[in-house]
């Protein structure tokens, strides 16, 4: 008889039977474990919430009133003798890795992450464990990250040029973790940096937990034309292409995701520019970190998940893939940003 | 080459017009004129035959990758281009060059006589030598699919900037037969035309629709207000063929179509009569299926167009004619700035002395001293098996290209454009498991945007070859949509046109249709958005 493993997937999300607890889950369920602050990831209407503490103010303002407790990197909390762990996944602020332990088995859910240390959130660990459940947004070999430094001189480049030719510079990216990342890596002694009300929201909230952003200006009604020429704004990618923009005009737009890395990608979205910058692993990256957990088996979510198992096997992995509700970050907020406007 | 990798990535960062040409020319200024002539030669789709199969390439280009075959499949499926997926799975170089691009053209082409070892110790050489683009670019001219995202006038307009020549000499200079080891750039941009090329054509002359839906016809009065008197234009049926230009210097003849592309292979009916015009001679018309003096339907012509050879059997069935609309040349003299009039009598001439008048005609010029009476003959021409009627000022000389003011096409079925497809989703019922729903754009500049969709008018057999090409290019899916590579030409018909703002393009059609599948067009020769915008009543 085989025994039942310590975590599984079922109908609400990731649920840890001994401890009668859920990873990330979907559905609301009454004790919830939550990697990190996006969308996908976590979902209103649990009971009992823990996070890490620099998720803590991006929680509430995304989530409201929630019963939230916190905790910080290396620190544990034990449910019915199964011991969690936080440790840095290096996606966004506050994200985690949640290490589960119980009588000598150790399992390791990355939650989103990536490799590099953007300055911004604490550098990815690996961990070592028996069971790995990691992410594979960008597990196909054609995508490869250039470090940070050589796309954010391209992006303070294409600012001057923009300001050189009279335009206003539009960044999209997501509002959570990527418009922080672009925000603390852009040449300040170009010009001001303005946000769309989503961002600012977000940079606020991340303010009020203690993080250091540089300092940026809300878009508002008020806001004049003339204000916006030849300075920076970033904006969600739902901003794009509505009304909104028509202050930014004359304007080059720029878009940060890690799909800009294939051309056909890139055209259809209609960016002047493409700029290749995720917070998800690469595949270089998601390889050395599964080679660094010394992990036997692999659970995979997000992406591409049946050629990244089947890829995994080939090397000798008992990789599988597990059937989530994650993934769809930047569509989930959508709605959400939308509301917001 | 690292020059023309850039220039390929920054014209990819662009999508404004003017910053693409000012890219062209800080390129153009930047390197040789060898550089020059090689690169508009690649712009205007004259690569170097390809040396090595794709076959081969991807096998060799696999082995550095280290990855399995399965797996560079399901990354060529995310990429969607060849070329671009293998330069983001080979490694990083281990050794550095800086050649020109000319030398590399050069050293690809000299490697048709290499063996397929040699091939691949080159290729495995080569690729260790570049940085991702590069290898990207150069991956381009060794597989088929070298199409660049910038129109061909887009490249005349940036030489005619640094050159000081017109726009019109330089299409014409650039069209026909040449290769960067025949025509060199200097021969390009020379003061006086040096070309030795017997088989280049003309640019053809457009002609600008006249503006009208079903529900508004412009009336006689209309007409005669926006044209003047009927009097001062030369009215011909607008033939529903293939638009042609036939060459006939130094003893060899030449048919070009609209596509700048040669057929003279496939209408050897024609070749006869063309043997016998005088040397010197260049004649626009249209090719039409043709038999017992009467014009046949389109699709009929079809059914010769995309074939390698033509089997007797075709040329008996599906014979073809030569309806002739002008000459561009007669003599070996260049009559384009001559007027309508003038050259119709030589036109006229050079006709009536043929002795293949059955297969060599002349489009008939219809008298009519007013507007209703041509507004009579337009409503005849679909019996005549034509599209409408074509105007042209009797003064007008022949033009470069699409150009409003002398040359008009006035359509019984006006409400039409030619479109490329560019997604495709799966239809319902009967043929629930084909793509038979599609989406359909216009050239905004140099960009495709999508403008109308539209179920199938085609019949089972073009669905079943439409679905098949779908099936093999596409490039992303979303859901049930997928993204087709751009490369078929529909001719769509639609009931109206208005202007709409939850629209990419701006514009929403009423009642949008296939009218036909155009195998003859190239997707460059689509129309544009701003054609289409011509077309709103306002
Ligand atoms: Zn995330
Ligand atoms: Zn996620």
């Amino acid at each position: 008889m085989s025994k039942k493993p310590l975590l599984e997937f079922n109908q609400n999300g990731i649920y840890c039977a001994a401890g009668d607890f859920y990873i990330d889950p979907w559905r609301p369920v009454n004790d919830a474990v939550i990697s990190h602050g996006h969308s996908d990831h976590a979902k209103w209407g649990h009971k009992k919430y823990l996070a890490h503490t620099l998720s803590r103010e991006i929680l509430y303002y995304r989530l409201g009133e929630i019963n939230l407790e916190t905790m910080d990197y290396g620190e544990s909390r034990v449910k019915n003798g199964v011991k969690i762990t936080f440790y840095p996944a290096g996606h966004i602020p506050g994200s985690a890795q949640i290490r589960v332990e119980y009588k000598g088995e150790i399992w390791v859910f990355s939650g989103d992450y990536k490799t590099e240390d953007d300055g911004l959130c604490a550098p990815f660990e690996p961990v070592k464990c028996h069971s790995f459940i990691s992410e594979c947004t960008f597990g196909m070999p054609v995508y490869k990250w250039a470090p940070q430094k050589e796309i954010f001189d391209g992006i303070n480049s294409w600012w001057s040029q923009n300001q050189e030719e009279g335009k206003t510079s539009v960044l999209a990216g997501y509002s959570l973790g990527k418009a922080q990342r672009i925000l603390q890596n852009l040449d300040m002694n170009l010009g001001k940096v303005y946000t769309h009300g989503v961002i600012q929201n977000s940079n606020e909230a991340l303010i009020r937990n203690g993080i250091n952003l540089y300092e940026t200006t809300r878009i508002t009604p008020e806001t004049t034309k003339e204000e916006l020429k030849g300075n920076m704004v970033i904006c969600p990618p739902s901003a794009v292409g509505t009304p909104w923009m028509r202050k930014m005009l004359p304007y080059s737009f720029g878009y940060c995701s890690g799909w800009m890395a294939i051309r056909g990608a890139k055209k259809r979205r209609a960016a002047d520019r493409g700029f290749v910058l995720s917070d998800h692993a690469d595949w270089d990256g998601l390889i050395s970190s599964i080679k660094a957990t010394e992990c036997d088996t692999v659970y995979l979510t997000h992406g591409s998940t049946a050629s990244f198992s089947r890829y995994l096997q080939g090397i000798g992995y008992d990789a599988r893939e597990s059937k989530t509700l994650y993934g769809n970050e930047e569509e989930a907020d959508l709605e959400k940003e939308g509301s917001n406007l | 080459m690292k020059k023309f990798a850039q220039l390929f990535l920054s014209l990819d960062e662009t999508n404004k017009t003017n910053e693409k040409i000012k890219v062209i020319k800080e390129y153009l200024l930047s390197v040789s004129d060898a550089d020059k002539i090689n690169m508009l030669a690649l712009f205007t789709g004259r690569k170097p035959k390809r040396p090595i199969n794709a076959t081969q390439l991807k096998q060799w280009a696999l082995e550095l990758s280290e990855i399995p075959e399965w797996l560079f499949k399901e990354s060529y499926d995310v990429v969607g281009d060849l070329a671009e997926t293998l330069s983001l799975l080979l490694p990083e170089p281990q050794h550095q060059q800086d050649r020109s691009l000319s030398s590399w053209v050069e050293e690809i082409k000299s490697l048709r006589k290499l063996s397929d070892e040699g091939k691949k110790e080159w290729l495995l050489d080569s690729l260790d030598q570049m940085e991702r683009q590069e290898k990207f670019v150069f991956l381009k001219l060794l597989t088929s699919s070298f199409r660049v995202g910038v129109s061909q006038s887009l490249v005349v307009k940036a030489i005619s900037q640094i050159s000081g020549l017109e726009t019109p000499t330089l299409t014409h200079r650039i069209m026909g037969n040449w290769e960067p080891e025949t025509f060199s750039y200097q021969d390009l941009t020379a003061e006086e035309d040096g070309t030795t090329d017997i088989s280049r054509p003309y640019p053809f002359f457009l002609a600008y629709p006249i503006q009208e839906t079903s529900e508004i016809k412009k009336s006689a009065e209309e007409l005669q207000i926006a044209l003047g008197n009927a009097t001062e234009w030369q009215a011909e049926f607008k033939w529903d063929g293939i638009r042609a230009q036939l060459i006939k210097r130094a003893d060899e003849i030449f048919i070009w179509s609209r596509g700048e592309e040669l057929a003279t292979d496939k209408f050897p009916e024609l070749h006869p009569f063309m043997l016998n015009l005088p040397n010197g001679t260049v004649l626009d018309g249209e090719i039409l299926a043709f038999k017992e003096n009467q014009p046949l339907p389109f699709n009929i012509l079809q059914t010769r167009i995309g074939r390698k050879t033509i089997s007797k059997k075709m040329l008996v069935d599906n014979p073809v004619a030569f309806i002739a609309y002008d000459v561009m040349e007669f003599e070996n003299l260049d009559l384009r700035s001559k007027s309508q009039e003038d050259r119709r009598k030589v036109l006229e001439q050079i006709q009536s002395s043929s002795t293949h008048q059955e297969i060599f005609r002349i489009s008939e010029i219809i008298t009519a001293n007013d507007w209703e009476k041509l507004a009579i003959a337009r409503e005849q021409a679909r019996e005549m098996m034509a599209e409408g009627l074509m105007l042209k000022r009797k003064t007008a000389t022949y033009q470069v290209g699409r150009k409003r003011g002398d040359w008009w096409k006035w359509k019984i079925d006006p409400l039409s454009v030619d479109a490329v497809m560019i997604y495709a989703q799966k239809g319902h019922g009967r043929r629930a498991d084909l793509y038979t729903d599609y989406t359909f754009a216009v050239w905004d500049g140099d960009k495709l945007v999508p403008f109308a969709k539209a179920y199938s008018g085609l019949t089972d057999k073009e669905i079943a070859k439409v679905d098949n090409f779908i099936k093999r290019n596409t490039l992303e899916r979303f859901g049930p949509v997928r993204t087709v590579k751009p490369e078929l030409v529909f001719e769509i018909g639609f009931e109206g046109i208005n202007r709409s703002s939850r629209h990419k393009s701006g514009i929403a059609l009423r009642f949008p249709r296939i009218l036909r599948w155009r195998i003859d067009k190239k997707k460059e020769e689509a129309d544009t958005l701003e054609s289409l915008i011509l077309l709103l009543q306002e």
